[in-house]
């Protein structure tokens, strides 16, 4: 078994913000992350593939294909957007990294060919702070 | 006494989100111009800044500048203003100025050269991304 990795980044807009609680509520939990103007963040993502290298090629997987398809899938409808306001796929989630990590996860896998399996998705928010999510 | 003097460096970073936007342009324009860091919704990152301070070290401390002090100086001016806001909304600074990396990091040094004596050289880059950045002055 060898695992796969592609780096790709965005860079994004969002706030942290649940609507259900009062704006004092919001600033107790969420400190200046809740901003009602938004902040930002460079996104840094991994994205890791598993299986076994293909005997004709030596290759787990066309890495140029898998970067198409984090582009098609998942950076092109995040980068230089407002998580918030204009990803479908994050539309009345909380824009966490978690639940963003979760979400790029659920927008990949129906697009992972057959012949390798998702094994985790990284994304780092600041160089300091990232999450991991393995479908689990 | 050229030859005595010592750049020093301190780095700090804030996330903030902004948008370029010319005003006087018609969306069209603003987006054939600015493409997608035009986006009404804004979009953010990760600033990355390095401020260099130029001087001869004090004989008694051995220090060109108290880093302490610098690191302060760079909080109350920058930090507390641009960290987790929106550069263009809730700032000051950027209402009639596109909040591009050029003019972030000349406003940048404006706040700071107003707090750091004169017989010291000031410098600062601001990184927008890992592969763009900007230094001011050039």
């Amino acid at each position: 078994m060898v695992y796969l990795t592609r780096l790709e980044h965005f860079n994004a807009a969002h706030k942290l913000f649940n609507p259900a609680w009062s704006r004092e509520k919001n600033e107790d939990v969420f400190g200046k992350c809740a901003n009602d103007n938004w902040h930002g963040h460079n996104y840094e993502l991994y994205v890791t593939v598993k299986g076994e290298p293909n005997p004709d090629t030596g290759f787990l997987f066309d890495v140029k294909r898998l970067s198409a398809i984090i582009k098609e899938h998942v950076t092109e409808q995040l980068d230089h957007k407002n998580l918030n306001l204009d990803v479908e796929f994050m539309k009345d989630k909380m824009c966490s990294t978690e639940n963003l990590a979760i979400a790029i996860w659920q927008q990949l896998l129906p697009h992972i060919p057959p012949e390798i399996t998702l094994h985790a998705v990284k994304l780092y928010e600041t160089p300091r702070i990232y999450v991991e999510y393995f479908g689990l | 006494m050229n030859e005595n003097k010592v750049a020093v460096f301190r780095k700090e970073h804030f996330n903030a989100a902004h948008r370029l936007f010319n005003p006087a342009w018609d969306d069209r324009r603003n987006a054939d111009v600015f493409g997608k860091c035009s986006n009404p919704h804004y979009h953010g990152h990760n600033y990355e800044l390095i401020v260099r301070v130029v001087g001869v070290p004090d004989p008694d401390t051995g220090y060109v500048m108290d880093m302490k002090v610098l690191s302060k100086i760079i909080t109350e001016e920058v930090l507390d203003r641009f960290d987790h806001k929106n550069l263009n909304l809730d700032t000051t600074y950027f209402r009639d100025l596109n909040p591009t990396a050029e003019n972030i990091a000349v406003v940048i040094y404006t706040l700071l050269r107003a707090r750091i004596e004169n017989k010291f050289d000031l410098k600062v880059k601001l990184y927008e991304t890992e592969r763009n950045f900007v230094e001011y002055p050039a």
